[in-house]
């Protein structure tokens, strides 16, 4: 009997190696487990069926990971019913790697969101307690991956789409340096944020799945050749390590107590582990890094998202006699609130006369915050902070109010921005929800961030089975 | 009455003919059935991303350089949107504020000497797909009852020159156009076919009275796919603003098709609400930066220019402008005309044989043996004229020689040809006496009486000078 709420990809992967298990029969028993409990979770929007490519560790892919021959809707009705013609780039790689393909998982519509309730499916539930928002947008990711419905899965983080929902869910969730896994195929949603990155039970997990997805792909120029290979974490102690505790990511309005409580035990954790502490101050990347942020992710949306016109693929409003009126038609019929939202913002960030003021200016201001980010890189080899000022919210709580959810996103945007690379660990639970610990670092520090949250991971001994689910 | 003149920039896009597209490796060919050369990158699939085409880099950089630009060193791609079925992602990867060329200079030799026309800028960009409407006239969207897309087109690489309006006649945009075109396919990137569209070219046309300073509202003319239709559009919108501002109207900003068949302009679209592009920088690509070594690689490649042969021509060879302009009209031909005269050949001789008889004969310069031209050329004068011309047909051929022809060339020889002139003095002497009663004219009729008797066989030099001086006895 297969506990795929336990079950480790690493786990797996050693059962597979000694001949204990097939992969079949891996693939066979989380279908098992989808049946089971995606009625209640709905991490899935399309399961596959029948034989499985892969002889290895089966896997969950965000719909917005174009896969050939398998439905990829971004969570969109506009894309409903679409199929690719090609695979994603991050597709082949975990073909090659031989992990089967579970199915393809719920988000927010074009990863525009934070609790996957803008999904133009439904949205999806928080294994922990189904009332609660699962995090976004690769919100279906991470409920599959803690419900037990995929031992590890890929998702995309823009504003922080990895790193929140891992949070929210007890699991872990890395952001990787901008630029170090392939765009290729991935439906864009913010071209110069967006990268794919692992959810999973572990942080060897995590390093294990980064190292399958990561590295120069001639398919997308914005790719470059890994520094040093990855390496799976083994060491357990933090001796020689410098943290940095960024004040206004500890400090700021918003962050719940309990939430801090747990931030605050796991800092002394690594104390205890022979880290050097030291407090440092990154005043403007958290002034300046969400309102930056919602002018440079909607201006990119809003010209990525122009190719959604009923031409060629996706929904094409019926009965229109004219051009203009099958734009807006298809437009208005199939797209969310969000998407809708995000498109005018943006278009009027890039109109003639407001570009200077609004585009141009925020990417300057991604150089200060890129800036104050290397200074403080400068005295530690990594920051700490809450992933999320919350832990899981109630399902609708914010919905009706995007300001509210755009502030979910506050402590991941600002290393965004900057193209930095993050980490999400559970450290503990407040109220009886998960609360993920933010471990950043320089570009290409994933190593780095890998060494520290593996020994902080087995520090803290947090348990990832969401308690209603143990047996 | 004021004078007035015309103020004319173009704009010009040259399709490169790279193997595949810009930024996919769907294949670059023209005519292929619809619809097969197409991918997820030029079909703008989701997810599809665009890789940059390192040949029509390079390409363009030599353009750029043969266009006198400076080169960028960091130039940028922008994204340009637009609605329409034409531009599947919404947006044409262009270049914006930072193109790789700019500041360029094209000097465009005249008989009156040399046309300096500034160069704005030369950058790179995909072409659009192609729109085809059905069942409007001539293909256009009036009266159409379906419009097809053929995306084989959409991706392809196209540089967009843009010049100064330093351009004053149409004659003058005429003669631009013509030398860059030839400048670029001697470059070797482009076919540059007006009527395949791999050559395209748009004009920004306003007018102003001489001596009057800054420019007046400009109006923009499309459509214009052939050199003449570019003069004669230009000359028709240059009259039309001069009838305007005579009547006492205003000219409005505005996008104008040219209608060769009827030589009217009537306007495309109005320019009142003006565009707004939204560009801004490609986020899918990086910055291009052409390295010294690409961009002294190219300089170094490029080859001498048509229109600084054309100087060449005159001084060296002593020719007029206008032999040394038609000899320039093609690399082939300027390149047989200097193997002509390496061969032998007299400069002036061969100038005029390669643009009269040699063009009426309709060879294809770069086919010929340009040594044995040059033994043609040489013996022309002792060769009939029928006879020349069906050598000149026959330069082309493959193993062609000049012998063949010289040996059936003319009888020469005064021995055999005096006695014949004899025969016919002596036969027409009322002619004779007329002649040498001043109706010096009469020479041709005599130098025919001596072709005929010869069957053509004379040689008409020889001919000519031994009659003047029977008759002169």
């Amino acid at each position: 009997m297969i506990d795929t709420l336990r079950l480790t990809a690493e786990d797996a992967a050693g059962l597979l190696e000694r001949g204990e298990v097939s992969s079949a029969e891996l693939v066979a028993a989380y279908r098992e487990a989808i049946a089971a409990r995606d009625g209640e979770l709905h991490a899935y929007l399309h399961v596959t069926d029948g034989e499985a490519e892969g002889d290895g560790v089966p896997i969950a892919l965000k719909d917005v990971i174009t896969t050939r021959g398998v439905p990829t809707t971004a969570g969109s009705r506009i894309l409903e019913g679409y199929v690719p013609v090609f695979d994603s780039t991050i597709a082949s790689r975990v073909k090659e790697a031989g992990l089967p393909l579970l199915g393809k998982t719920n988000l927010d519509e074009f990863a525009m969101g934070s609790s996957t309730e803008n999904s133009g499916y439904g949205p999806s539930h928080n294994p922990w307690d189904p009332e609660r928002v699962p995090g976004g947008s690769s919100g279906g990711s991470a409920a599959a991956v803690a419900g037990g419905l995929a031992p590890w899965a890929l998702g995309t983080d823009t504003g922080g789409s990895v790193k929140q929902p891992a949070a929210l869910c007890g699991i872990v969730g890395l952001r990787p340096t901008y630029g170090s896994v392939s765009r290729y195929g991935i439906v864009a949603f913010a071209s110069s944020l967006d990268q794919v990155g692992p959810l999973t039970k572990t942080v060897r997990d995590c390093a294990w799945l980064y190292r399958v997805t990561a590295g120069l792909d001639p398919c997308d120029s914005t790719t470059v050749e890994l520094p040093e290979p990855v390496e799976l974490p083994e060491r357990e102690d933090l001796k020689g390590v410098r943290i940095g505790i960024p004040r206004e990511l500890n400090d700021l309005e918003g962050i719940e107590p309990g939430v801090r409580g747990r931030v605050d035990e796991a800092i002394r954790l690594a104390e205890e582990l022979g880290a050097e502490l030291g407090e440092t101050t990154l005043p403007r990347s958290v002034d300046y890094g969400l309102p930056c942020y919602y002018l440079v992710a909607p201006a990119e949306a809003s010209s990525n998202l122009a190719r959604y016109d009923g031409v060629r693929y996706g929904h094409r409003a019926e009965g229109v006699d004219d051009l203009t009126a099958l734009y807006e038609r298809t437009r208005w019929e199939a797209f969310g609130d969000e998407p809708k939202r995000r498109i005018l913002l943006g278009t009027y960030a890039l109109s003639a006369g407001y570009y200077d003021a609004y585009y141009g200016q925020a990417q300057k201001v991604r150089t200060v915050i890129k800036d104050e980010f290397a200074a403080a890189f400068r005295d530690f080899d990594v920051l700490l902070s809450p992933t999320s000022p919350t832990v899981a919210f109630r399902l609708g709580e914010r919905a009706e109010n995007p300001l509210a959810m755009y502030l979910s996103d506050v402590l991941t945007i600002p290393p965004n921005m900057a193209g930095l690379p993050g980490l999400s660990i559970p450290c503990g639970l407040s109220d009886g929800l998960p609360v993920g610990l933010q471990i950043l670092g320089p570009q290409f520090s994933e190593n780095t961030l890998f060494h520290v949250g593996h020994a902080l991971e087995r520090a803290i001994g947090f348990d990832y089975v969401p308690e209603r689910l143990r047996a | 009455m004021p004078e007035w003149e015309a103020v004319i920039g173009l704009e010009i896009h040259v399709q490169l003919k790279t193997r595949t597209k810009m930024f996919c490796r769907c294949e670059n060919v023209w005519g292929a059935e619809p619809n097969t050369r197409t991918c997820p990158v030029c079909l703008a699939h989701p997810g599809a991303l665009p890789v940059p085409n390192g040949q029509a880099i390079a390409w363009a950089v030599k353009l750029g350089l043969a266009l006198d630009c400076e080169i960028a060193p960091r130039a940028l791609f922008h994204r340009k949107h637009y609605w329409y079925p034409d531009l599947p992602k919404g947006y044409q990867i262009s270049q914006y504020d930072v193109p790789l060329s700019a500041n360029g200079r094209f000097v465009v030799p005249g008989p009156d000497g040399d046309h300096e026309i500034g160069i704005v800028r030369a950058h790179l960009e995909e072409d659009a797909a192609k729109t085809i409407h059905v069942g409007g006239a001539g293909g256009r969207i009036r009266g159409a009852g379906a419009s097809l897309v053929d995306f084989n087109r959409g991706g392809t690489p196209l540089v967009e020159i843009v010049s100064e309006p330093d351009i004053r006649t149409p004659e003058e945009a005429r003669r631009f156009l013509h030398l860059l075109r030839q400048t670029v396919v001697e470059l070797g990137i482009s076919d540059a076919e007006m009527e395949k569209g791999s050559l395209r070219c748009d004009a920004n046309v306003s007018v102003r009275q001489v001596g009057e300073e800054g420019f007046r509202t400009k109006t923009e003319l499309k459509n214009m796919n052939s050199f003449k239709f570019v003069a004669d559009g230009i000359a028709a919108e240059v009259a039309r603003q001069i009838e305007v501002y005579e009547a006492g109207g205003e000219i409005s900003q505005e996008t104008l098709h040219y209608d060769p068949s009827s030589g009217q302009v009537t306007p495309l679209r109005s320019k009142e609400y003006a565009d707004d592009y939204r560009y801004f920088p490609e986020p899918d690509l990086v910055p291009v930066e052409p390295s010294p070594e690409l961009v002294a690689e190219a300089g170094a490649e490029l080859p001498e220019l048509p229109g600084a042969r054309i100087r060449r021509f005159e001084e060296q060879f002593e020719l007029s402008f206008y032999d040394a302009d038609v000899l320039n009209g093609s690399a082939a031909l300027a390149r047989l005309f200097e193997g002509v005269v390496v061969g032998g050949a007299e400069p002036k001789a061969a100038a005029n044989v390669l643009t009269n008889q040699f063009a009426a004969a309709g060879v294809d310069p770069s086919s010929v043996d340009a040594a044995e031209l040059a033994k043609l050329v040489e013996a022309r004068d002792t060769i009939p004229r029928g006879t020349f011309a069906e050598a000149l047909a026959a330069s082309g051929e493959p193993g062609f020689a000049a012998e063949r022809y010289l040996v059936e060339a003319a009888v020469s020889d005064v021995s055999e040809l005096d006695p014949v002139i004899d025969r016919i003095l002596a036969a027409n002497e009322g002619q004779v006496a007329a002649y040498r009663g001043g109706k010096e004219g009469l020479l041709g009729f005599f130098v025919g009486q001596v072709m005929k008797e010869t069957q053509g066989k004379a040689n008409p030099k020889v001919v000519n000078e031994r009659l003047r001086e029977r008759l002169r006895a």
